[in-house]
Protein backbone atom coordinates (compact mmCIF):
# COMPACT_ATOMS: atom_id res chain seq x y z
CA UNK A 1 0.00 0.00 0.00
CA UNK A 2 1.27 3.44 -0.78
CA UNK A 3 2.13 5.75 2.09
CA UNK A 4 -0.77 7.99 1.17
CA UNK A 5 -3.35 5.21 1.07
CA UNK A 6 -1.96 3.76 4.28
CA UNK A 7 -2.39 7.09 6.03
CA UNK A 8 -5.98 7.62 4.96
CA UNK A 9 -6.99 4.01 5.54
CA UNK A 10 -5.77 4.11 9.13
CA UNK A 11 -8.20 4.82 11.94
CA UNK A 12 -6.73 8.29 12.39
CA UNK A 13 -6.77 8.95 8.63
CA UNK A 14 -10.48 8.18 8.39
CA UNK A 15 -11.13 10.43 11.37
CA UNK A 16 -9.08 13.16 9.68
CA UNK A 17 -11.39 12.94 6.66
CA UNK A 18 -14.42 13.22 8.94
CA UNK A 19 -12.92 16.25 10.68
CA UNK A 20 -11.92 18.08 7.50
CA UNK A 21 -15.20 17.52 5.67
CA UNK A 22 -17.11 18.41 8.85
CA UNK A 23 -15.26 21.68 9.33
CA UNK A 24 -15.71 22.54 5.66
CA UNK A 25 -19.46 22.02 6.06
CA UNK A 26 -19.31 24.32 9.11
CA UNK A 27 -17.79 27.12 7.04
CA UNK A 28 -20.53 26.59 4.45
CA UNK A 29 -23.17 27.13 7.13
CA UNK A 30 -21.77 30.61 7.80
CA UNK A 31 -22.02 31.55 4.11
CA UNK A 32 -25.47 29.99 3.73
CA UNK A 33 -26.85 31.75 6.79
CA UNK A 34 -25.43 35.16 5.99
CA UNK A 35 -26.73 34.98 2.41
CA UNK A 36 -30.16 33.81 3.48
CA UNK A 37 -30.51 36.78 5.80
CA UNK A 38 -31.77 38.47 2.61
CA UNK A 39 -35.04 36.60 3.30
CA UNK A 40 -35.69 39.03 6.13
CA UNK A 41 -35.59 42.03 3.78
CA UNK A 42 -38.98 43.48 2.88
CA UNK A 43 -38.28 43.91 -0.83
CA UNK A 44 -40.54 41.26 -2.39
CA UNK A 45 -37.61 38.88 -2.50
CA UNK A 46 -35.41 41.01 -4.78
CA UNK A 47 -32.20 40.70 -2.76
CA UNK A 48 -32.77 37.00 -2.09
CA UNK A 49 -33.47 36.18 -5.73
CA UNK A 50 -30.38 38.12 -6.85
CA UNK A 51 -28.32 36.24 -4.26
CA UNK A 52 -29.74 32.86 -5.37
CA UNK A 53 -28.79 33.64 -8.95
CA UNK A 54 -25.29 34.74 -7.93
CA UNK A 55 -24.70 31.58 -5.91
CA UNK A 56 -25.74 29.30 -8.74
CA UNK A 57 -23.96 31.11 -11.58
CA UNK A 58 -20.73 32.64 -10.30
CA UNK A 59 -18.07 30.09 -11.43
CA UNK A 60 -15.82 30.01 -8.31
CA UNK A 61 -18.90 29.47 -6.14
CA UNK A 62 -20.05 26.68 -8.44
CA UNK A 63 -16.71 24.92 -7.97
CA UNK A 64 -17.00 25.28 -4.20
CA UNK A 65 -20.57 23.99 -4.36
CA UNK A 66 -19.42 20.76 -6.04
CA UNK A 67 -16.82 20.40 -3.28
CA UNK A 68 -19.65 20.87 -0.84
CA UNK A 69 -21.81 18.10 -2.33
CA UNK A 70 -18.77 15.84 -2.33
CA UNK A 71 -18.06 16.70 1.31
CA UNK A 72 -21.60 15.81 2.36
CA UNK A 73 -21.29 12.43 0.64
CA UNK A 74 -17.79 11.69 1.94
CA UNK A 75 -18.73 12.75 5.48
CA UNK A 76 -21.76 10.42 5.34
CA UNK A 77 -19.93 7.47 3.79
CA UNK A 78 -17.02 7.68 6.22
CA UNK A 79 -19.43 7.98 9.12
CA UNK A 80 -20.98 4.69 8.01
CA UNK A 81 -17.58 3.00 7.52
CA UNK A 82 -16.35 4.13 10.95
CA UNK A 83 -19.60 3.11 12.64
CA UNK A 84 -19.45 -0.36 11.08
CA UNK A 85 -15.84 -0.70 12.28
CA UNK A 86 -16.82 0.47 15.74
CA UNK A 87 -19.63 -2.08 15.95
CA UNK A 88 -17.19 -4.80 14.90
CA UNK A 89 -14.85 -3.71 17.68
CA UNK A 90 -17.51 -4.69 20.24
CA UNK A 91 -19.42 -7.70 18.91
CA UNK A 92 -20.95 -8.52 22.32
CA UNK A 93 -22.40 -5.52 24.12
CA UNK A 94 -22.91 -4.90 27.81
CA UNK A 95 -26.00 -6.10 29.62
CA UNK A 96 -26.09 -3.12 31.96
CA UNK A 97 -26.61 0.25 30.33
CA UNK A 98 -23.34 2.25 30.23
CA UNK A 99 -23.37 4.92 32.93
CA UNK A 100 -20.13 6.74 32.12
CA UNK A 101 -20.68 10.50 32.34
CA UNK A 102 -20.65 11.68 28.72
CA UNK A 103 -22.62 14.26 26.77
CA UNK A 104 -25.82 13.14 25.06
CA UNK A 105 -24.84 14.63 21.70
CA UNK A 106 -21.48 12.85 21.58
CA UNK A 107 -23.26 9.50 22.00
CA UNK A 108 -25.84 10.22 19.30
CA UNK A 109 -23.84 11.71 16.43
CA UNK A 110 -25.04 8.94 14.09
CA UNK A 111 -28.72 9.54 14.85
CA UNK A 112 -28.30 13.31 14.58
CA UNK A 113 -26.34 12.93 11.36
CA UNK A 114 -29.03 10.69 9.88
CA UNK A 115 -31.70 13.31 10.63
CA UNK A 116 -29.48 15.92 8.99
CA UNK A 117 -28.88 13.77 5.92
CA UNK A 118 -32.64 13.25 5.50
CA UNK A 119 -33.11 16.98 5.94
CA UNK A 120 -30.45 17.81 3.34
CA UNK A 121 -32.08 15.45 0.80
CA UNK A 122 -35.54 16.99 1.32
CA UNK A 123 -34.18 20.54 1.49
CA UNK A 124 -32.23 20.13 -1.75
CA UNK A 125 -35.15 18.43 -3.51
CA UNK A 126 -37.52 21.26 -2.61
CA UNK A 127 -35.25 24.23 -3.32
CA UNK A 128 -32.02 23.31 -5.07
CA UNK A 129 -33.56 20.81 -7.48
CA UNK A 130 -36.60 22.97 -8.27
CA UNK A 131 -34.26 25.87 -9.01
CA UNK A 132 -32.12 23.77 -11.34
CA UNK A 133 -34.86 21.55 -12.79
CA UNK A 134 -35.18 23.40 -16.09
CA UNK A 135 -31.40 23.39 -16.61
CA UNK A 136 -31.25 19.63 -16.01
CA UNK A 137 -34.23 18.58 -18.07
CA UNK A 138 -33.72 21.20 -20.78
CA UNK A 139 -37.46 21.86 -20.74
CA UNK A 140 -39.29 24.91 -19.48
CA UNK A 141 -41.50 23.55 -16.76
CA UNK A 142 -41.95 26.92 -15.03
CA UNK A 143 -41.69 25.22 -11.66
CA UNK A 144 -40.21 28.47 -10.46
CA UNK A 145 -41.67 31.51 -12.24
CA UNK A 146 -39.69 34.65 -13.02
CA UNK A 147 -40.21 38.03 -11.46
CA UNK A 148 -39.31 41.49 -12.67
CA UNK A 149 -38.09 44.21 -10.32
CA UNK A 150 -37.65 47.88 -11.16
CA UNK A 151 -35.48 50.03 -8.92
CA UNK A 152 -34.92 53.78 -9.02
CA UNK A 153 -31.15 54.11 -8.93
CA UNK A 154 -31.26 57.69 -7.65
CA UNK A 155 -33.30 56.97 -4.52
CA UNK A 156 -32.37 53.29 -4.38
CA UNK A 157 -36.04 52.47 -3.84
CA UNK A 158 -37.95 49.65 -5.45
CA UNK A 159 -40.57 50.99 -7.86
CA UNK A 160 -42.31 47.78 -8.82
CA UNK A 161 -42.18 44.01 -8.44
CA UNK A 162 -44.17 42.07 -11.00
CA UNK A 163 -44.75 38.32 -11.47
CA UNK A 164 -44.04 37.44 -15.07
CA UNK A 165 -46.40 35.17 -17.02
CA UNK A 166 -45.00 31.72 -17.95
CA UNK A 167 -42.48 32.03 -20.75
CA UNK A 168 -38.81 31.68 -21.62
CA UNK A 169 -36.81 34.11 -19.54
CA UNK A 170 -33.22 34.39 -18.44
CA UNK A 171 -31.69 36.21 -15.54
CA UNK A 172 -31.00 39.79 -16.68
CA UNK A 173 -30.15 43.17 -15.24
CA UNK A 174 -30.24 46.32 -17.33
CA UNK A 175 -30.45 50.05 -16.68
CA UNK A 176 -32.58 52.47 -18.64
CA UNK A 177 -33.05 56.12 -17.75
CA UNK A 178 -31.89 55.75 -14.18
CA UNK A 179 -34.13 52.76 -13.58
CA UNK A 180 -32.63 49.33 -13.05
CA UNK A 181 -34.64 46.33 -14.16
CA UNK A 182 -33.87 42.87 -12.87
CA UNK A 183 -35.49 39.69 -14.12
CA UNK A 184 -34.81 36.68 -11.92
CA UNK A 185 -36.22 33.32 -10.89
CA UNK A 186 -38.52 33.91 -7.95
CA UNK A 187 -37.11 31.40 -5.48
CA UNK A 188 -38.45 33.66 -2.76
CA UNK A 189 -41.98 32.62 -3.72
CA UNK A 190 -41.02 28.94 -3.34
CA UNK A 191 -39.74 29.75 0.14
CA UNK A 192 -42.95 31.61 1.04
CA UNK A 193 -45.15 28.70 -0.08
CA UNK A 194 -43.04 26.06 1.66
CA UNK A 195 -42.89 27.90 4.96
CA UNK A 196 -46.67 28.38 5.12
CA UNK A 197 -47.11 24.66 5.88
CA UNK A 198 -46.92 24.02 9.61
CA UNK A 199 -45.50 20.49 9.28
CA UNK A 200 -42.78 21.71 6.97
CA UNK A 201 -41.82 24.42 9.46
CA UNK A 202 -41.87 21.84 12.27
CA UNK A 203 -39.59 19.53 10.29
CA UNK A 204 -37.13 22.37 9.70
CA UNK A 205 -37.09 23.34 13.36
CA UNK A 206 -36.49 19.70 14.42
CA UNK A 207 -33.71 19.29 11.85
CA UNK A 208 -32.05 22.51 13.05
CA UNK A 209 -32.30 21.23 16.61
CA UNK A 210 -30.42 18.16 15.42
CA UNK A 211 -27.87 20.45 13.74
CA UNK A 212 -27.35 22.26 17.03
CA UNK A 213 -26.57 19.07 18.94
CA UNK A 214 -24.50 17.66 16.06
CA UNK A 215 -22.29 20.76 16.05
CA UNK A 216 -22.18 21.03 19.84
CA UNK A 217 -20.05 17.89 19.76
CA UNK A 218 -18.83 17.90 16.17
CA UNK A 219 -17.04 21.24 16.04
CA UNK A 220 -14.77 20.70 19.03
CA UNK A 221 -14.41 17.01 18.19
CA UNK A 222 -12.98 17.92 14.77
CA UNK A 223 -10.27 20.01 16.43
CA UNK A 224 -9.53 17.11 18.74
CA UNK A 225 -9.11 14.79 15.78
CA UNK A 226 -6.82 17.23 13.99
CA UNK A 227 -4.76 17.37 17.16
CA UNK A 228 -5.26 21.11 17.39
CA UNK A 229 -6.33 21.04 20.95
CA UNK A 230 -4.45 22.43 23.86
CA UNK A 231 -5.54 23.68 27.23
CA UNK A 232 -4.24 27.10 26.19
CA UNK A 233 -6.93 27.59 23.54
CA UNK A 234 -9.36 24.75 24.19
CA UNK A 235 -11.82 27.15 25.91
CA UNK A 236 -11.92 29.30 22.76
CA UNK A 237 -12.77 26.29 20.56
CA UNK A 238 -15.46 25.18 23.00
CA UNK A 239 -16.86 28.70 23.17
CA UNK A 240 -17.10 29.05 19.38
CA UNK A 241 -18.45 25.53 18.99
CA UNK A 242 -21.13 26.06 21.60
CA UNK A 243 -22.28 29.63 21.17
CA UNK A 244 -21.66 30.27 17.50
CA UNK A 245 -22.19 26.87 15.86
CA UNK A 246 -24.64 25.22 18.24
CA UNK A 247 -26.68 28.29 19.16
CA UNK A 248 -26.46 31.26 16.78
CA UNK A 249 -26.31 29.32 13.49
CA UNK A 250 -29.23 26.93 14.16
CA UNK A 251 -31.30 29.74 15.70
CA UNK A 252 -30.61 31.95 12.68
CA UNK A 253 -31.73 29.24 10.27
CA UNK A 254 -34.75 28.25 12.37
CA UNK A 255 -35.85 31.89 12.51
CA UNK A 256 -36.52 31.82 8.73
CA UNK A 257 -39.32 29.21 8.54
CA UNK A 258 -40.78 30.45 11.83
CA UNK A 259 -40.75 34.08 10.64
CA UNK A 260 -42.35 33.21 7.30
CA UNK A 261 -44.99 31.05 8.95
CA UNK A 262 -46.13 33.72 11.37
CA UNK A 263 -45.30 37.01 9.63
CA UNK A 264 -44.42 36.22 5.98
CA UNK B 1 -28.50 -5.36 60.04
CA UNK B 2 -27.08 -5.02 63.49
CA UNK B 3 -23.45 -5.60 62.58
CA UNK B 4 -23.69 -3.37 59.50
CA UNK B 5 -22.89 -6.19 57.14
CA UNK B 6 -24.56 -6.30 53.73
CA UNK B 7 -26.44 -8.88 51.69
CA UNK B 8 -26.10 -8.50 47.95
CA UNK B 9 -27.27 -10.19 44.78
CA UNK B 10 -24.61 -10.63 42.12
CA UNK B 11 -25.31 -11.14 38.43
CA UNK B 12 -22.01 -12.50 37.16
CA UNK B 13 -20.96 -13.33 33.62
CA UNK B 14 -19.84 -16.96 33.48
CA UNK B 15 -18.09 -18.22 30.37
CA UNK B 16 -16.10 -21.44 30.16
CA UNK B 17 -13.58 -20.27 27.56
CA UNK B 18 -13.18 -18.13 24.46
CA UNK B 19 -14.83 -20.75 22.26
CA UNK B 20 -18.08 -21.12 24.17
CA UNK B 21 -20.72 -18.47 24.72
CA UNK B 22 -21.38 -17.34 28.26
CA UNK B 23 -24.36 -16.35 30.35
CA UNK B 24 -25.23 -14.51 33.53
CA UNK B 25 -25.50 -16.52 36.74
CA UNK B 26 -27.02 -15.05 39.91
CA UNK B 27 -25.28 -15.51 43.27
CA UNK B 28 -26.03 -14.32 46.76
CA UNK B 29 -23.26 -12.57 48.65
CA UNK B 30 -24.21 -12.58 52.31
CA UNK B 31 -22.66 -11.03 55.39
CA UNK B 32 -20.37 -8.76 53.39
CA UNK B 33 -18.53 -6.14 55.42
CA UNK B 34 -18.78 -2.61 53.96
CA UNK B 35 -15.04 -2.29 54.58
CA UNK B 36 -14.17 -5.11 52.20
CA UNK B 37 -12.83 -4.28 48.79
CA UNK B 38 -14.83 -5.45 45.80
CA UNK B 39 -12.32 -8.20 45.10
CA UNK B 40 -12.41 -9.37 48.73
CA UNK B 41 -16.18 -9.64 48.39
CA UNK B 42 -15.65 -11.84 45.32
CA UNK B 43 -13.09 -13.87 47.32
CA UNK B 44 -15.79 -14.54 49.94
CA UNK B 45 -18.24 -15.61 47.24
CA UNK B 46 -15.59 -17.84 45.65
CA UNK B 47 -14.79 -19.40 49.01
CA UNK B 48 -18.40 -20.48 49.43
CA UNK B 49 -18.55 -21.70 45.81
CA UNK B 50 -15.44 -23.81 46.37
CA UNK B 51 -16.89 -25.28 49.55
CA UNK B 52 -20.03 -26.21 47.63
CA UNK B 53 -17.84 -27.90 45.01
CA UNK B 54 -18.69 -25.35 42.32
CA UNK B 55 -16.18 -23.68 40.05
CA UNK B 56 -15.12 -20.30 41.49
CA UNK B 57 -15.56 -17.08 39.48
CA UNK B 58 -12.44 -16.22 37.50
CA UNK B 59 -11.29 -12.63 37.61
CA UNK B 60 -7.95 -10.90 37.10
CA UNK B 61 -6.14 -9.35 40.05
CA UNK B 62 -2.61 -8.93 41.31
CA UNK B 63 -1.27 -6.10 43.46
CA UNK B 64 -4.64 -5.06 44.95
CA UNK B 65 -3.34 -1.55 45.57
CA UNK B 66 -4.30 0.12 42.30
CA UNK B 67 -0.97 0.12 40.49
CA UNK B 68 -0.61 -3.10 38.52
CA UNK B 69 -3.51 -2.75 36.07
CA UNK B 70 -4.58 -6.36 36.35
CA UNK B 71 -8.06 -5.99 37.83
CA UNK B 72 -10.83 -5.15 35.46
CA UNK B 73 -14.61 -5.78 35.89
CA UNK B 74 -17.43 -3.76 34.37
CA UNK B 75 -19.64 -3.11 37.40
CA UNK B 76 -23.19 -1.79 36.99
CA UNK B 77 -22.43 -0.10 33.67
CA UNK B 78 -19.04 1.35 34.58
CA UNK B 79 -15.49 0.01 34.33
CA UNK B 80 -13.99 -0.31 37.83
CA UNK B 81 -17.40 0.47 39.31
CA UNK B 82 -19.16 3.64 40.41
CA UNK B 83 -16.30 5.67 41.89
CA UNK B 84 -13.96 8.00 40.04
CA UNK B 85 -10.22 7.49 39.58
CA UNK B 86 -9.88 4.12 41.27
CA UNK B 87 -9.41 0.54 40.16
CA UNK B 88 -11.77 -2.30 41.12
CA UNK B 89 -9.43 -3.42 43.89
CA UNK B 90 -9.67 0.07 45.45
CA UNK B 91 -13.47 0.01 45.34
CA UNK B 92 -15.08 -0.72 48.69
CA UNK B 93 -18.40 -2.35 49.38
CA UNK B 94 -19.56 0.78 51.25
CA UNK B 95 -20.06 2.26 47.77
CA UNK B 96 -23.07 -0.08 47.41
CA UNK B 97 -26.36 -0.30 49.25
CA UNK B 98 -27.45 -3.27 51.32
CA UNK B 99 -29.70 -5.48 49.22
CA UNK B 100 -28.45 -4.07 45.93
CA UNK B 101 -28.13 -6.17 42.77
CA UNK B 102 -24.71 -5.79 41.20
CA UNK B 103 -24.10 -6.76 37.56
CA UNK B 104 -20.51 -7.79 36.85
CA UNK B 105 -19.31 -8.18 33.26
CA UNK B 106 -15.94 -8.60 31.61
CA UNK B 107 -14.41 -5.84 29.41
CA UNK B 108 -16.26 -6.08 26.10
CA UNK B 109 -14.10 -5.68 23.01
CA UNK B 110 -13.24 -7.85 20.02
CA UNK B 111 -9.58 -7.15 20.77
CA UNK B 112 -10.03 -8.37 24.38
CA UNK B 113 -11.39 -11.93 24.02
CA UNK B 114 -12.73 -13.52 27.19
CA UNK B 115 -10.32 -16.09 28.64
CA UNK B 116 -12.76 -17.31 31.27
CA UNK B 117 -15.65 -15.68 33.13
CA UNK B 118 -14.53 -12.12 33.89
CA UNK B 119 -10.91 -12.45 32.79
CA UNK B 120 -10.06 -11.09 29.34
CA UNK B 121 -6.93 -11.41 27.25
CA UNK B 122 -5.33 -7.96 27.09
CA UNK B 123 -2.20 -9.00 25.21
CA UNK B 124 -3.29 -6.70 22.36
CA UNK B 125 -1.97 -3.90 24.59
CA UNK B 126 1.37 -5.72 24.94
CA UNK B 127 1.70 -6.03 21.17
CA UNK B 128 0.97 -2.31 20.75
CA UNK B 129 3.68 -1.55 23.32
CA UNK B 130 6.13 -3.87 21.57
CA UNK B 131 5.44 -2.09 18.29
CA UNK B 132 7.03 1.13 19.54
CA UNK B 133 6.36 1.90 23.20
CA UNK B 134 10.01 1.99 24.19
CA UNK B 135 13.21 4.04 23.88
CA UNK B 136 16.43 2.50 22.61
CA UNK B 137 19.30 3.21 24.98
CA UNK B 138 22.83 2.44 23.83
CA UNK B 139 25.01 1.18 26.65
CA UNK B 140 28.29 2.88 27.52
CA UNK B 141 29.65 5.06 30.29
CA UNK B 142 27.17 5.94 33.01
CA UNK B 143 25.78 9.45 32.32
CA UNK B 144 25.42 11.93 35.16
CA UNK B 145 22.00 12.15 36.69
CA UNK B 146 19.95 15.08 35.44
CA UNK B 147 22.43 15.64 32.62
CA UNK B 148 19.59 16.26 30.19
CA UNK B 149 17.58 19.33 31.19
CA UNK B 150 13.82 18.78 31.10
CA UNK B 151 11.41 21.61 31.94
CA UNK B 152 9.28 20.79 34.95
CA UNK B 153 5.97 21.25 33.10
CA UNK B 154 7.10 18.74 30.47
CA UNK B 155 8.35 16.28 33.07
CA UNK B 156 5.04 16.58 34.94
CA UNK B 157 2.95 16.14 31.81
CA UNK B 158 4.98 13.14 30.66
CA UNK B 159 4.68 11.67 34.13
CA UNK B 160 0.90 12.15 34.10
CA UNK B 161 0.73 10.18 30.87
CA UNK B 162 3.08 7.56 32.28
CA UNK B 163 0.73 6.83 35.16
CA UNK B 164 -1.37 4.73 32.76
CA UNK B 165 -1.42 1.19 34.15
CA UNK B 166 -2.77 -0.36 30.96
CA UNK B 167 -5.86 -1.85 32.60
CA UNK B 168 -8.05 -1.30 29.53
CA UNK B 169 -10.85 0.57 31.29
CA UNK B 170 -10.68 3.15 28.47
CA UNK B 171 -11.50 0.46 25.91
CA UNK B 172 -14.22 -0.95 28.16
CA UNK B 173 -15.84 2.46 28.68
CA UNK B 174 -15.61 3.65 25.07
CA UNK B 175 -18.79 3.13 23.10
CA UNK B 176 -16.57 2.26 20.13
CA UNK B 177 -14.14 0.03 22.08
CA UNK B 178 -11.34 2.35 21.01
CA UNK B 179 -7.89 2.03 22.58
CA UNK B 180 -6.79 5.54 21.69
CA UNK B 181 -6.50 6.84 25.26
CA UNK B 182 -4.13 4.00 26.18
CA UNK B 183 -2.08 4.26 22.98
CA UNK B 184 -1.87 8.04 23.14
CA UNK B 185 -0.73 7.96 26.78
CA UNK B 186 2.05 5.53 25.90
CA UNK B 187 3.08 7.64 22.91
CA UNK B 188 2.96 10.87 24.93
CA UNK B 189 4.97 9.70 27.91
CA UNK B 190 7.94 9.03 25.63
CA UNK B 191 7.31 11.57 22.87
CA UNK B 192 7.40 14.51 25.23
CA UNK B 193 10.77 13.69 26.77
CA UNK B 194 14.20 14.25 25.14
CA UNK B 195 15.06 10.54 25.44
CA UNK B 196 12.02 9.69 23.35
CA UNK B 197 12.80 12.02 20.46
CA UNK B 198 14.89 9.76 18.16
CA UNK B 199 12.02 7.30 17.78
CA UNK B 200 9.18 9.79 18.16
CA UNK B 201 7.98 9.86 14.55
CA UNK B 202 8.32 6.15 13.85
CA UNK B 203 6.85 5.23 17.24
CA UNK B 204 3.55 6.97 16.65
CA UNK B 205 3.15 5.35 13.23
CA UNK B 206 4.02 1.84 14.41
CA UNK B 207 1.84 1.95 17.50
CA UNK B 208 -1.19 3.34 15.65
CA UNK B 209 -0.74 0.70 12.91
CA UNK B 210 -0.64 -2.07 15.54
CA UNK B 211 -3.67 -0.59 17.31
CA UNK B 212 -5.64 -0.72 14.05
CA UNK B 213 -4.49 -4.25 13.38
CA UNK B 214 -5.74 -5.41 16.77
CA UNK B 215 -9.26 -4.39 15.80
CA UNK B 216 -9.99 -1.61 18.28
CA UNK B 217 -12.65 0.93 17.35
CA UNK B 218 -12.28 4.57 16.40
CA UNK B 219 -12.35 7.46 18.83
CA UNK B 220 -15.31 9.83 18.61
CA UNK B 221 -13.98 12.17 21.31
CA UNK B 222 -16.87 11.28 23.59
CA UNK B 223 -14.63 11.29 26.64
CA UNK B 224 -15.97 8.23 28.50
CA UNK B 225 -12.38 6.92 28.65
CA UNK B 226 -11.10 10.01 30.44
CA UNK B 227 -14.05 9.89 32.87
CA UNK B 228 -13.47 6.22 33.72
CA UNK B 229 -9.66 6.05 33.70
CA UNK B 230 -8.47 5.08 37.18
CA UNK B 231 -5.39 7.22 36.61
CA UNK B 232 -7.31 10.15 35.09
CA UNK B 233 -5.32 10.10 31.85
CA UNK B 234 -6.38 13.21 29.93
CA UNK B 235 -8.05 13.30 26.53
CA UNK B 236 -5.34 15.81 25.57
CA UNK B 237 -3.11 12.77 25.00
CA UNK B 238 -5.31 11.71 22.07
CA UNK B 239 -5.01 15.17 20.54
CA UNK B 240 -1.25 14.97 20.98
CA UNK B 241 -1.13 11.54 19.35
CA UNK B 242 -3.21 12.73 16.39
CA UNK B 243 -0.96 15.74 15.97
CA UNK B 244 2.19 13.58 16.03
CA UNK B 245 0.65 11.01 13.70
CA UNK B 246 -0.33 13.51 11.02
CA UNK B 247 3.00 15.32 11.36
CA UNK B 248 4.81 12.01 10.98
CA UNK B 249 2.74 10.86 8.01
CA UNK B 250 2.71 14.15 6.15
CA UNK B 251 5.88 16.04 7.08
CA UNK B 252 8.52 13.67 8.46
CA UNK B 253 11.12 11.41 6.91
CA UNK B 254 10.45 8.35 9.04
CA UNK B 255 8.48 5.67 7.25
CA UNK B 256 6.86 2.65 8.74
CA UNK B 257 6.00 -0.23 6.45
CA UNK B 258 2.71 -1.87 7.16
CA UNK B 259 2.15 -5.57 6.89
CA UNK B 260 0.36 -5.41 3.56
CA UNK B 261 3.54 -4.25 1.83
Amino acid sequence: MSEFKQTFNSSLGKKLIMALTGLFLCTFLIVHLSGNLALFKHDNGQAFNAYANFMTHFPPIRVVSYLLYLSILVHTIYAIILTVNNRKARPIGYASAPKSPVSWSSKNMGLLGSILFLFIVIHMKDFWFKYHQDDFTGKSTHVIPFKEYKTDLVTGKQISARDLPPGDYNYAVFTEGGIETMVAKDLNQTVEIAFKQWWYVAFYVIALGALSFHLLHGFQSAFHTLGWIHRKYKPIIYFIGTWFFAVIIPLGFAAMPVYYFFFG
Amino acid sequence: MSNGNMNLTLKVWRQKNAQTSGKFVTYKAEGISPDMSFLEMLDVVNESLTKKGEEPIYFDHDCREGICGMCSLYINGRPHGPKRAITTCQLHMRSFKDGETITIEPWRAAAFPVVKDLAVDRSAFDRIQQAGGYVSINTGGVPDANEIPIPKVIADEAFNSATCIGCGACVAACKNASAMLFVSAKISQLGMLPQGQPERWSRVQSMVAQMDEEGFGNCTNTGACEAECPKEISLTNIGRMNNDYFSAKLFREERVHDHAE
